[in-house]
Order: C-alpha cells, then sequence, then structure tokens
C-alpha cells in the first residue's frame, strides 16, 4: 500500500517540499489543505493554551491532513521551542486517536544529509544516495528560485498599475516550475520569470517609503498568521524588505553568523536563540541601508525574540528608527492590526515629507 | 461659511465636534455609546444641529475616527476616515503646538504618543491587557458602590494611598477584595486605585519609553483627578489636562477632512434614514469570513470583512 505524506504549510514552500518527496520517495504525497480559521481553531482547541501560535497551526494542518488520509506526517526542528515540536504533536496526535508514522527530519541542530538518507530510505527503500543528492540540490535551488521571484516581488508589489498582476506570475512560476523535469528546466523557467517580473509596468516613486520586516521567523513566512501583513502594508504603496525565508535559514544563516556576531557586538555578547541575534544585527543594517521604518513580528510568548526586543528598543533609539512590534496569536480579527500599521504609515509619511522639505529648502 | 465635522466613536463613548475654518470647535457633543454606534452618532449629530445656524454654516466634509470609523464612515460618506492615533495627535497639536508626550487612557484601550518639533516620531498601545483603563475602574467602582465620576475627588482626601498591585486586573481585584476585607479605608483603597492605573500604564504602555514635557494626558480617564495627580507624583512633572481633552480624537480628524481639500455634500437628515448592518457568513471556503454588509434604507452601500474577491457580492 502506498504511503500518503503530509507535511504542515508554511508559505508557499510547500511547492519544492512536495517535489522533493515526491521525486525521493515515490509515495503520494498530499496537498495539506490551506489554512483557514478551521485550522487555526482546530489547532488551538487541542494544543497547550501557552505554547506558541506557529505550534497551534502545524497541528491544525496535521489533523486536517490526517482526516483526509494521511499516513506519514514530517515535521522540523529548529533552535527554540520548535524543537520540541514534533514530540509534543506526536503525542497529541496519538492521544486523539489517529495512526500514522511520524518523521523529525531536523532532531539536531544541524541538517546531515546521512540523516536525511536514513529517514528517507525508511519510506522508500529502494532510494540512492546519488538521487537523493540529485534531487536535494535541484530543491535548494528552487527554493532560491521561489525566494528571490518573491524579494523582487515584495520590490513591485507596491506600485503595481494592475491589480494582482504579481501574485498571478508568482502562480504561474510555480505552477510550471513544479512540472520542470530536472535543475537546467528549472532555471530556464526562473529566468523566464525573472525577465516577466521585471517588465511588468510600475509607478513607483523614487523615495518611496521602505519598511523592513524582522522579528520571528513563522510570523514573517507565513502570510495567514500576520494576517496578510505584507499585503496591507503594499496596499499603502510601500517597498518591503523582508530577511527571513527558507534560503536564509538553510545556508545564509550558518555562513553569516559569525559576521553578524562581529557587527553587533557593541550591543550582544551572545547569541540569543533562534534568530535574536539577527534581527538586532538586521535593525543596524536597516537604518545603516535609509530605510524609514522596521515592523517586527513574533508569536505571542516567542522566548527568543522577547530577549532581543529591549536590545532592538536601544539600537533603533540610537539610531532614530521608527519601530513597532506585533504580536500575533491565535485570535482572528485584524482591527487592532490595522489601526497600529496604519498609526505608523502616517507617522512615516509625515516624517518622510518632513524630510523631503528640508531637502528642498537647502 | 464652511464647516467640518469630525466623530470619534469609541467603545463607551462617542464624541463630535464641528469646527470652522479656523480649526475653532464651534459645537460639540459628547455621550455614551451604550454598544449601539450607528444610534449614538444619530443622537450626536442630533445634538451638533442644534448648536449651530444651518444657514450661515455649510458642512462639506465629514471625518470619522475611533473603533466604528469604517462603519461610521460609511454611513456618512466620510471623506477622512483616520485611526485614532494619528488624530489624536493632529487633534492636539491644533491647541498645544508644542506637546511632546500625549497620554490617553480610554475606555478599554490606552495609547502613548510620543511627538517631536509637531511630528509623530512613536507610539504604543496596549497590547494584550486591559488593565488600567477606563473599564476598569468602573467595574471596581460599581464593586465599591461608588459612582466613578467621584473617584478622583474621594482619592484627593487620602493621605496614605494603599499599594494595589498594577500588574494585571485579576491581581489588583484580588488584591483590592484582600485589603477591603483587612479593613482598610474606601479612600485610601481608591487612592490606590488610582495610583495602580498610573503605575500600570507606564509599566505597560510606556515601556521602555521617554516621557518629556509638556505631558498632556486625555481620554475618559483624565477626567479623574486621582490619577492626574498620580502620574504627576510618579513622574515628577506637570501634567496638563484640557477641558476638551475628550474630544481631541473627533477635532483631530475633522482638521484633516479640511486639510484633504475634499468636499462632499453633507446634509444632517441622514440621521432621519434607516441604517441597517448584517453580518454574513461567507460559504466560499473553509475559512468563513464574517461579511459586515451596511444597508442605507434597504440599498447595500457597502461590505467589508473579506479575504478575498468572493465576499464582495453580498446583498
Amino acid at each position: 500500500m502506498k504511503e500518503i505524506i503530509a507535511f504542515p504549510h508554511l508559505g508557499s514552500y510547500c511547492h519544492p517540499i512536495k517535489r522533493l518527496l515526491k521525486n525521493t520517495t515515490n509515495q503520494k504525497v498530499m496537498d495539506t489543505p490551506q489554512i483557514t480559521k478551521k485550522t487555526i481553531n482546530m489547532g488551538s482547541k487541542y494544543s497547550p493554551d501557552s505554547v506558541c501560535v506557529p505550534f497551534k497551526y502545524n497541528l491544525g494542518n496535521y489533523i486536517e491532513a490526517l482526516e483526509q488520509g494521511a499516513t506519514v506526517l514530517i515535521q522540523a526542528g529548529g533552535g527554540c521551542r520548535y524543537r520540541y515540536y514534533a514530540e509534543v504533536q506526536e503525542t497529541i496526535l496519538r492521544d486523539l486517536g489517529y495512526e500514522f508514522k511520524f518523521i523529525q527530519i531536523i532532531g539536531k541542530s544541524h541538517l546531515r544529509l546521512n540523516e536525511i538518507y536514513k529517514l528517507l530510505k525508511k519510506l522508500n527503500p529502494k532510494l540512492k544516495k546519488r538521487k537523493l543528492i540529485h534531487e536535494l540540490i535541484t530543491t535548494f535551488f528552487y527554493i532560491k528560485y521561489l525566494d528571490k521571484i518573491e524579494e523582487l516581488i515584495r520590490e513591485r508589489i507596491g506600485f503595481e498599475e494592475k491589480k494582482n498582476s504579481f501574485i498571478k506570475l508568482k502562480n504561474n512560476f510555480l505552477k510550471e516550475a513544479d512540472k520542470t523535469k530536472g535543475f537546467l528546466s528549472l532555471k530556464r523557467c526562473f529566468f523566464k520569470y525573472k525577465r516577466k517580473i521585471k517588465k511588468v509596468k510600475i509607478n513607483k516613486p523614487k523615495n518611496c517609503i521602505k519598511v523592513g520586516i524582522i522579528g520571528e521567523l513563522y510570523t514573517a513566512m507565513e502570510p495567514f498568521s500576520t494576517y496578510e501583513l505584507e499585503k496591507m502594508l503594499a496596499s499603502y504603496h510601500v517597498e518591503i524588505k523582508r530577511f527571513t525565508n527558507l534560503t536564509y535559514l538553510l545556508w545564509k544563516k550558518a555562513l553569516f553568523a559569525p559576521y553578524i556576531k562581529w557587527k553587533s557586538k557593541r550591543y550582544c555578547k551572545y547569541k540569543l536563540g533562534a534568530d535574536g541575534l539577527d534581527n538586532v544585527y538586521r535593525t543596524l543594517w536597516l537604518s545603516k541601508h535609509k530605510f524609514d521604518g522596521i515592523i517586527h513580528t513574533k508569536p505571542t510568548g516567542c522566548t527568543p525574540e522577547i530577549g532581543a526586543i529591549p536590545i532592538i528598543m536601544r539600537v533603533a533609539k540610537e539610531k532614530k528608527m521608527p519601530i513597532i512590534f506585533l504580536s500575533f496569536d491565535e485570535q482572528t480579527s485584524n482591527e487592532g492590526l490595522k489601526t497600529r500599521i496604519e498609526a505608523f504609515y502616517d507617522l512615516l509619511s509625515i516624517r518622510k515629507e518632513e524630510e523631503n522639505e528640508r531637502i528642498h529648502r537647502n | 461659511m464652511k464647516g467640518y465635522i469630525g466623530i470619534d466613536i469609541g467603545s463607551i463613548s462617542t464624541k463630535g465636534v464641528i469646527i470652522n475654518e479656523d480649526e475653532k470647535i464651534i459645537a460639540s457633543s459628547y455621550l455614551w455609546t451604550e454598544g449601539n454606534p450607528v444610534l449614538a452618532v444619530k443622537k450626536v449629530l442630533k445634538e451638533l444641529r442644534q448648536q449651530i445656524d444651518e444657514e450661515i454654516i455649510n458642512i462639506v466634509a465629514v471625518g470619522t475616527t475611533g473603533s466604528a470609523r469604517k462603519l461610521i464612515g460609511t454611513m456618512l460618506g466620510a471623506t477622512v476616515i483616520k485611526n485614532e492615533i494619528t488624530a489624536h495627535a493632529i487633534g492636539t497639536l491644533s491647541l498645544h503646538k508644542d506637546v511632546r508626550t500625549i497620554i490617553e487612557i480610554g475606555g478599554q484601550d490606552s495609547k502613548i504618543i510620543l511627538l517631536e518639533d509637531g511630528v509623530v516620531t512613536d507610539y504604543a498601545m496596549n497590547t494584550l491587557c486591559a488593565a488600567g483603563t477606563g473599564s476598569f475602574l468602573s467595574s471596581q467602582a460599581k464593586r465599591l458602590g461608588i459612582r466613578v465620576e467621584d473617584f478622583g475627588e474621594i482619592a484627593l482626601t487620602s493621605k496614605h494611598p494603599t499599594n494595589i498591585a498594577a500588574r494585571c486586573t485579576v491581581f489588583a481585584e484580588s488584591d483590592l477584595v484582600h485589603k477591603l476585607q483587612m479593613g482598610y479605608s474606601q479612600k485610601d483603597i481608591i487612592a490606590g486605585l488610582c495610583n495602580s492605573v498610573a503605575q500600570n500604564y507606564l509599566n505597560n504602555v510606556a515601556k521602555g519609553k521617554k516621557l518629556e514635557s509638556p505631558i498632556i494626558f486625555q481620554g475618559g480617564v483624565s477626567k479623574n483627578i486621582g490619577v492626574k495627580t498620580a502620574f504627576e507624583k510618579i513622574l515628577n512633572e506637570k501634567v496638563i489636562t484640557d477641558e476638551n481633552g475628550h474630544l481631541m480624537g473627533a477635532l483631530g480628524c475633522a482638521i484633516l477632512a479640511m486639510k484633504k481639500n475634499v468636499e462632499r455634500p453633507f446634509s444632517f437628515n441622514v440621521s432621519n434614514s434607516d441604517f441597517e448592518t448584517k453580518a454574513v457568513e461567507c460559504k466560499g471556503c473553509p475559512n468563513h469570513c464574517e461579511v459586515i454588509v451596511v444597508k442605507k434604507d434597504g440599498e447595500k452601500l457597502d461590505s467589508w470583512g473579506n479575504r478575498c474577491d468572493k465576499g464582495s457580492y453580498f446583498k
């Protein structure tokens, strides 16, 4: 009997991950149902109340997937409470009476090829190491290309002339990239869409308002968990810069860690866990590159970020950077968020006007 | 002469002003929302109408702010629908040009706005907890059997305010009951409550921010002189309260409506129309968005609350 594999949602990354699993395991990989209010309601019903919000979203994803017949669940792990997610979620789901296999891929702090090989071999005994390496490289590039496309879109989406033109392009890219066979055709597909995105007509003033989004990784990458914060910002005609994406987490982070630590040594002596130190560095980076404001997002009770916030506040105060801190939980009313973002936008635009006037006067 | 209406619809009270072209308030109204913003606004409009001469003053634009701004803005055809923070800052700046800090404690939220050279530089709102807001004070007043309006005067008579845990409403309440049973006098407890409101605000909302003077204290709680003196004692600075402090939000959005230079005909007869709001659950996907549809005399004005385009077709 074929197994049905399911994994939780994280932005658009379900596409590359699904492709990897499909090609290496030869099993059926399921499209986990899209996150909706129902997902988060189910997730928070069976989660401990004080756990951070990504746990609840993931659990809701699993329950919905299991109800649609999934037999194998996959979870990753990270440098904070995220590492315990797998075990706790498995226990909760077993207590609920579901039957399934549970696989955690990053149980320790590093991602090792041999471990992945062993884990996937359980699902597909015929898997060759060569095949796995090939697929992993293609997936890494897929993720890299996807992130690059999203980055390009984020710079432009606030100024598009025809509504939804970028979202359509991105969806087409995903559709086409899923169908590509090898690495080369994937690359060709990426360049085709890169060109297309650059050709879309935009109406971007030279000194537009630029905002950087920093903070915890799940709220940064999963738009549903922040009530589509980026979309809301785009509607105010703002250029958005976001650092956290899978490319960053998978290899850039490890590569840049010593540099980041050295750069922010004035403020931090030690690592803060998860992305804490990175966010201190990003605050410095954003103020150096003349961004207008910073938005910091985190789930309520995210310990590494709570540790980082006072330091970020101090950096922002010294550099005179406007910054707001947003905490997200499972409640789904975005009125409060709208008020805060609108006020933040007013703050930035009035500041910008003053600045421009000063330049004109001199 | 041209006139501009600004309306601030809060959770507890609804405020309305009419200003002339010199940003002067020529009519104002202040009453309880009582959970029905539409009715409250109708009453406010009626009161405003009585205070002006309609033949001289011609209303050309409307601005709304507060938690029901979108609903009322749609209802009245407002040209400006602004958030409370900007509206309060603009309103206050028109009266106090050099203000640096605005403390605002309302019915269920509290905020701090920091300004420099007439520009907002930072702001914060209470995030999770309603401790230390107006509704907390009025529920405690009920427990003690005192009118909340008398709180300030009683607090001032106390010489030794008791300490009441300020961190959290629940702790504060159990602490208060405990102190009552211990036999502390009522006035000391009330003074302690006022202190705890100020302390809580400074710890939660103004956390990590530097409060520069001149400091202006607004919102419903600013009418409570006990809290005002508590702030002065803790901050060691003079705290200014304004007789029109509660109208600042409404004034701000009226000024914004004036500055926007968009004129839209407005008639006071709008308060005679029949408004109906309806919440419809969209069944297009499992998200079940709650779509709010506003109707005027049976005709659809607007709808919102949907995440995708599917929800906009409701009637």
